[in-house]
């Protein structure tokens, strides 16, 4: 049906279309950003004991990781409009490198709790209390949509990686660039809380 | 505004694309065609639930088993409340009537991102399709009611992962149709028709876009988190773990309640395009309609609270959430109000849209103050969880949207199909469906009031005689809506070929050919007059 | 061809990237410091404003809305508001059990 349409492109509208998306995305989280402050509430002392346990080197690491990756790819929308197709494309591929290290880390991190046998439904986290299960369980929920969002993300920035090598996506028309930067910023962004509400309340 | 009465295009119905057959509609980015798919997956689910509603009415008429076994009765009203909730009400109108017309109505081509829109409905048919399997499969059907109140719904034996990850992509097909109407409406209208010249119908499907977007991921990450309490026992929920039930009713209103505004608003859109049509009358008070649909929204977002008067909730949060409950009301009384001033000296043409809208307007007043009582404190303590809370909601949900939904049908029926329905029976179908409504759910008010709780199969001896009255009811409404159906489906063959504008509308849609074109215009129209100039 | 009209054809340098990403990491590195120190009950407190400092940072440079049309740093702003004011009446029941 598309044949009979008149092809025009109207960039700021698939801009306000992926902000509008990151406002869903924001709720999404925000949800569990009620359910973490209701919790916390409650388990004021428990939530600060558990997050000592938490690896607060691994954690700023990984926000370091995030930031950095988060500048590489800003930096390539404006590599790609100075027409510097090369540098544009070795950022991406820095953001996606950073970014796999990032889950490297991450599942480090999870593979230590596993093996002091934290995750969630298990035996013996249940009976340090309630607290403790909650904040794991909020831990492993919300980093875990998180880390999903970081792989939707990178998987993202793969296909846009090969749309500039074949040349779809170029100086004058690069606004899936920003919108593949705009999603990851908003990971970056969600990141940027839960990194001090989970490593940082001790 | 150009009248394009010659067609040489190909309305939207004849147009011969790139594919052939049925994959001219299931695979089409036209915004008509896949208003059509929805409408056609919604009647078919609507049918469903509401041959579910009549099997379950029947169960009611005597005390003790009548045609099916409790657990059959839970199944059944989960599954009612499911579709008829997430897979008829919710997409209804925005759906079906937004998508085929609220490109039209601010004169643009299509939606701002059309495959998105195919998306949508391929989501949307998954969603629904989860439902049904999850009756099929595992170990017997969902028995928790379509909120899937915590923690049952982690403990029933029930099949409830498919149920409730159905509902999520149900989430997502509805975020995805509201993020689309909304650029669309931001990128996409007609040179000079500024914001305040905008019909109202578009006008509330913005402000309905806005609860889709924002309030669904609430809902969506909330299934979620019963989901892997089904499955990891995480403790959210689970007060044996820490968790608290009634954060899972917070979490399930505050999208669920503002989802009662996804179905009415663009209801009472469509009331506001059929009323001044058929008054010959500008729309009174136009910038308070557009206001009052925001403000609506707006408020509509924070009064969940009150499905949740008797969970034990803090008294400090119960004023409250009373209190902001009463605040919604005014915008909707403005509305009411406009829409009386608005056939005050108008020249009113008596035709089956107006009637339905009439109709609208009775039965959605009826249940928005049967909501004012149940939004007092103290009345809510005696009414909570029986048939009044029933009775109110079907006659602001069925009522509401239901009549609003069959009024739009009735409206824009020539439009869409290029025909002229048999108004005589439509009539005849709209006069039973109402007698039959209000027997059916009126008698719900008496019966919630003296006591009888909803989602039980039995009941006391003492509510017989009400219970054979609203099953009647049920009989009368249900064939009420087969002449309807049957009607309009029969005008596709047998109706006359309907002109461009047989009403005598003003907004734009009147203004293109029955049916209309691929691309609606030759050429976008420009915008110079308000929507409803009458005179 | 159109291209995209309210960015007014705005490139920003490599060199502030660079300033900003160096600001952030000095952010963290601080709220990672700070809240070594024991500083009480205003501990998350400053964490949170720090990470709210970083993300208007990270909203503004990174994802352009200093430079874009002011609709939607006025949404993101109501999305937010929205969020907390659900916070804030959900913690209203909570808050007085």
């Amino acid at each position: 049906m598309s044949t009979i349409l008149v092809k025009h492109r109207d960039d700021l509208a698939s801009k306000t279309g992926m902000w509008f998306f990151l406002f869903t995305e924001l709720l999404l989280f925000g949800g569990l950003f009620i359910v973490y402050s209701v919790y916390r509430y409650r388990n004021a002392t428990a939530f600060h004991l558990a997050a000592q346990e938490l690896s607060v080197f691994i954690g700023t690491i990984n926000t370091i990781i995030l930031l950095v990756s988060s500048t590489t790819i800003a930096m390539s929308i404006t590599a790609i409009r100075k027409q510097n197709k090369k540098f544009a494309v070795v950022l991406l591929g820095l953001t996606i490198i950073l970014g796999l290290a990032f889950l490297v880390n991450k599942y480090f991190e999870w593979g230590e709790h596993f093996k002091e046998h934290i995750y969630p439904g298990s035996s013996i986290l249940a009976l340090r209390g309630h607290g403790d299960v909650l904040f794991y369980g909020l831990y492993f929920f919300m980093t875990g949509l998180h880390a999903l969002h970081i792989i939707i993300g990178l998987i993202f920035i793969l296909v846009i990686t090969i749309s500039i090598l074949r040349n779809r996506i170029t100086s004058d028309n690069y606004v899936l660039l920003e919108n593949s930067g705009l999603y990851w910023h908003l990971v970056d962004l969600i990141w940027i809380f839960l990194f001090p509400l989970f490593y940082l309340i001790t | 505004m150009s009248t394009q009465k010659d067609i040489e295009e190909p309305s939207y119905l004849d147009y011969k694309g790139k594919y052939k057959g049925i994959f001219s509609w299931i695979l089409s980015t036209d915004h008509k065609r896949i208003a059509l798919l929805y409408l056609y997956s919604i009647l078919a689910f609507f049918a469903t639930g509401a041959t579910i509603g009549l099997l379950m009415k029947f169960e009611l008429i005597a005390p003790g088993k009548t045609i099916m076994t409790a657990q059959t009765y839970n199944a059944f009203f989960t599954l009612h409340g499911i579709i008829m909730i997430f897979a008829v009400v919710i997409p209804g109108l925005p759906a079906v009537f937004g998508n085929f017309l609220l490109p039209i109505m601010i004169g643009a081509k299509d939606v701002a991102f059309p495959r998105l829109n195919l998306l949508s409905w391929y989501f949307y048919v998954m969603g629904v399709s989860l439902v049904l399997i999850s009756q099929f499969t595992g170990q017997g059907p969902p028995d928790t009611g379509w909120t899937f109140y915590a923690p049952y719904s982690f403990r029933t034996t029930g099949n409830m992962l498919p149920a409730v990850f159905g509902a999520f992509v149900l989430g997502f097909s509805s975020i995805l149709t509201g993020l689309n109407f909304l650029v669309t409406i931001h990128r996409m209208r007609a040179p000079g028709m500024t914001w305040l010249k905008m019909p109202l119908f578009p006008w509330t499907l913005y402000a309905t876009g806005w609860i889709q977007l924002l309030a669904t991921p609430i809902i969506g990450i909330t299934l979620l988190m019963i989901i892997a309490e089904r499955t990891l026992h995480i403790g959210f929920f689970d007060p044996a773990l820490g968790g608290d039930p009634i954060l899972y009713q917070h979490l399930f209103w505050t999208y669920s309640h503002p989802a009662v505004y996804i179905m009415i608003l663009p209801a009472m859109g469509a009331i506001s395009e059929i009323i001044p049509t058929f008054s010959h009358k500008t729309l009174f008070g136009y910038n308070f309609m557009v206001a009052s649909s925001l403000a609506i929204a707006f408020v509509g977002y924070f009064v969940w609270g009150h499905h949740m008067f008797t969970s034990g909730m803090s008294s400090t949060a119960l004023y409250a959430f009373s209190l902001l409950t009463f605040l919604v009301a005014i915008p909707s009384a403005i509305k009411v109000f406009n829409w009386i001033a608005t056939m005050h000296k108008g020249s009113i043409d008596l035709q089956t849209p107006f009637y339905w809208a009439m109709g609208f307007i009775f039965v959605f007043m009826i249940g928005g103050f049967s909501g004012l009582i149940l939004g007092s404190l103290a009345t809510d303590i005696h009414l909570h969880n029986t048939h009044f809370v029933l009775a109110h909601f079907h006659f602001i949900v069925f009522g509401g949207t239901g009549f609003a939904f069959f009024g739009a049908m009735h409206y824009w029926y020539p439009k869409i199909t290029g025909k002229m329905y048999d108004s005589r029976w439509a009539n005849i179908g709209l006069f039973l469906f109402l007698t039959g409504f209000l027997v059916l759910y009126g008698t719900m008010f008496y019966l919630g009031y003296e006591g009888m709780p909803r989602r039980y199969y039995d009941y006391d001896e003492i509510f017989h005689t009400g219970n054979i009255i609203s099953t009647m009811g049920s009989w009368v409404l249900y064939s009420g809506l087969g002449i309807i159906i049957i009607n309009l489906f029969a005008s596709l063959k047998s109706g006359t070929k309907a002109p461009s504008n047989p009403w005598g509308g003003k907004t734009l849609e009147w203004s293109i050919p029955s049916p209309p074109p691929v691309e609606n215009f030759k050429e976008i129209p420009v915008i110079t007059k308000g929507p409803y100039s009458y005179k | 061809m159109k291209t995209i009209e309210n960015e007014k054809n705005h490139i920003i340098p490599y060199k502030t990237f660079l300033f900003v990403l160096a600001g952030l990491i000095v952010l963290t590195l601080t709220s990672v410091t700070l809240t070594r120190i024991s500083l009480g009950t205003m501990t998350v407190t400053i964490a949170l404003i720090i990470a709210a400092i970083k993300s208007t940072f990270v909203l503004r440079i990174f994802m352009h809305l200093k430079f874009e049309n002011k609709m939607f740093s006025i949404a993101f702003i109501g999305v937010i508001l929205l969020l907390a004011a659900v916070i804030t009446i959900t913690l209203l029941d909570y808050l007085n059990r």
